[in-house]
């Protein structure tokens, strides 16, 4: 496949994927069981105030109409405002530039930690192989992928912060460290993965002709390993990181509520919470797009560096 | 984890474990109710926030609920959950995943691009989007939510597995005698592909295990305060008092899923001592 048909292909399946999350967002409204307006307004709301709702969320207009205006909304910008009531409230885009750079924030902590302990111990565990050091990092790692998010960071609470107090503990989001712990616990689970996968990579480079080469020429081993080893083995493991980075977004949600963060997921979880769906509809919406948009560029990152990926 | 090194027909300690701790939950999902020493939600409002003792062997809660009694329960929800999504989605996944291997061409095209539009949403958000259309949903939502993308992974996987069967000779032969496309699929092509269908779903129901405690753990799970991830949110609120009340549905779940994963990979190294990567 030739480089350009491969990023048309590719833009066309992500767009498609964006338009899809779209609809099944717009559709998000009318999916709600019963009627939404009376999740909202509550049991004792009279008719006059149903019905400003109603307008308000624009259920009065027809179907095709309100999906004019649902589209109208992502391309103002404001994606929509909240009901009742918007022109006191700020728009769901206001809320969510608000939250959003926490959420960032704990996305690159996520990944920072990760890969920051995922690459000596893969490493060292692929140098040693077979020694208790590959035993110990192949238990860590399996440790890491099965232990849940939701009790990782309350273990880590307990310790950091109850215990031993080094480190801010939850609901201070703005104090210094605050965001060590909720990093921990967000990357630990692809911290396992990628740790495993540095060190098949690497065992796999290490059984190379060109490495047998750059020993036979007389380099040292530590060059070897360097230059030739961890260069063509550390390849796969940037591009599988880079992909599950939109993962990590999914795992924000958790990890913010552990540590009572403000940010995308906790502003999810309280739209649901108080029946305010176009905040639910904003946020998913946001997030599916950051989501697709990430692994999109690294898809696309990576195909231009490597053309065997563009082959299917 | 360090299998591959035991020889054929030999079970690494490892797989042992992982049998163990899925037989173990397995029992106690299954006859732990029946054992449970008190009710999962009576509440005794003297005897809150207690620490193991005869009477109450894991201790009790901020409602002086039995410990041990709500995580027997527990466990049999989990295991309603997460057994009920497997089944469901390697049924739905298996049968869509044969139909696009088999038939390919339109029909292959666009259910392949449904899992890619599946794929394209972060796996918790689309669960949690579903159940936060339901002002109160139970053990059915739940199975529904987690299903609408658990099956992708099975539709990879058998489409993968028929696309490299139907041109063996046994298939090409039985289409040649006319048996009809139904038979082979289900007599021919389906048997061939149970063992990494098996590894496959090992590994899916410690996920299932895994993100059922996460959306109950975030309040949008079944509306029970039993579930194993209602009980981890519910003690995170009193780690100060009682650590306990976070440690003991925290460890259960991990060892589940702990289990699960031993399990798959001991299944993998059995089946199929070459291949690793057929982690979902």
């Amino acid at each position: 496949m030739s480089i350009g048909s491969f990023m048309v292909r590719r833009l066309g399946s992500s767009l498609l994927a964006i338009a899809g999350a779209s609809v099944l967002v717009f559709f998000f409204l009318h999916l709600v069981p019963g009627d939404p307006v009376h999740q909202l307004a509550g049991g004792e709301a009279t008719a006059d105030q149903r019905e400003e709702i109603e307008s308000c969320l624009h259920l009065d207009r027809s179907l095709v109409a309100q999906f004019g205006i649902f589209l109208g909304n992502i391309a103002n910008g404001t994606l929509g405002h909240q009901c009742p009531n918007p022109e006191e409230n700020p728009t769901v885009m206001e809320l969510i530039l608000e939250v959003l750079p926490y959420t960032v924030e704990l996305a690159i902590g996520g990944m920072i930690v990760a890969i920051a302990l995922a690459l000596p111990l893969g490493i060292v565990a692929a140098l040693r192989r077979g020694s208790w050091v590959d035993a110990g990092a192949a238990v860590v790692s399996l440790l890491g992928i099965s232990m849940p998010t939701m009790f990782l960071g309350p273990l880590l609470i307990i310790l950091f912060f109850v215990t031993l107090g080094w480190l801010p503990g939850p609901a201070e989001p703005d104090a210094p460290f605050a965001i060590v712990l909720p990093s921990i616990v967000l990357g630990t689970a692809l911290m396992a993965m990628l740790s495993r996968m540095t060190r098949s990579s690497l065992v796999e480079v290490m059984n190379e002709d060109y490495m047998r080469t750059a020993r036979a020429k007389g380099l040292p081993e530590r060059r070897v390993i360097l230059k030739h080893g961890l260069r063509n083995a550390l390849l796969p493991v940037i591009t599988v990181a880079g992909l599950q980075f939109g993962a990590l977004l999914g795992g924000t949600i958790i990890a913010e509520k552990v540590f009572a963060r403000p940010g995308l997921g906790t502003m999810l979880l309280e739209g649901i919470n108080e029946r305010n769906y176009p905040v639910v509809q904003g946020t998913v919406l946001v997030i599916a797009i950051a989501y697709v948009t990430v692994n999109t560029l690294v898809d696309l990152a990576y195909g231009v560096a490597d053309p065997r990926i563009r082959r299917r | 984890m360090g299998g591959g090194a035991s020889g054929q027909g030999r079970v690494s300690p490892s797989a042992k474990l992982g049998v163990v701790l899925v037989v173990a939950f397995l029992a106690v999902a299954i006859f732990g109710p029946v054992f449970a020493p008190h009710s999962p939600t009576e509440h005794d409002l003297d005897r809150i926030l207690e620490g193991p003792s005869a009477e109450h062997w894991l201790g009790t809660d901020q409602n002086g609920v039995d410990v041990l009694s709500a995580m027997l329960y527990g466990a049999r929800t989990a295991l309603i959950i997460s057994g009920s999504v497997v089944l469901a989605s390697a049924v739905i996944g298996v049968t869509l995943g044969l139909i696009a291997g088999y038939y390919g061409g339109f029909i292959d095209e666009l259910i392949m691009r449904v899992v890619d539009v599946l794929l394209a949403f972060p796996g918790i958000l689309l669960n949690i989007a579903i159940v936060a259309l339901v002002a109160a949903p139970g053990i059915p939502t739940l199975v529904f939510a987690l299903t609408v993308n658990g099956w992708v992974g099975y539709a990879r996987l058998a489409r993968g597995q028929v696309l490299s069967l139907r041109e063996t000779e046994y298939v090409t032969g039985a289409r040649a005698i006319g048996v009809p496309p139904r038979l082979i699929m289900w007599r021919h092509l389906l048997p061939n592909m149970l063992a990494p269908l098996f590894v496959f779903a090992s590994f899916a129901f410690g996920g299932v295990v895994a993100v059922e405690a996460a959306l109950s753990f975030l309040g949008l799970g079944p509306q029970l305060n039993y579930t194993w991830g209602a009980l981890l949110d519910q003690g995170t609120t009193f780690v100060w008092q009682s650590p306990r009340l976070v440690l003991i549905p925290g460890i259960a779940i991990m060892l589940v899923v702990l289990g699960a994963n031993l399990f798959g990979d001991g299944l993998r190294d059995k089946f199929d001592p070459k291949r690793y990567s057929d982690r979902p």
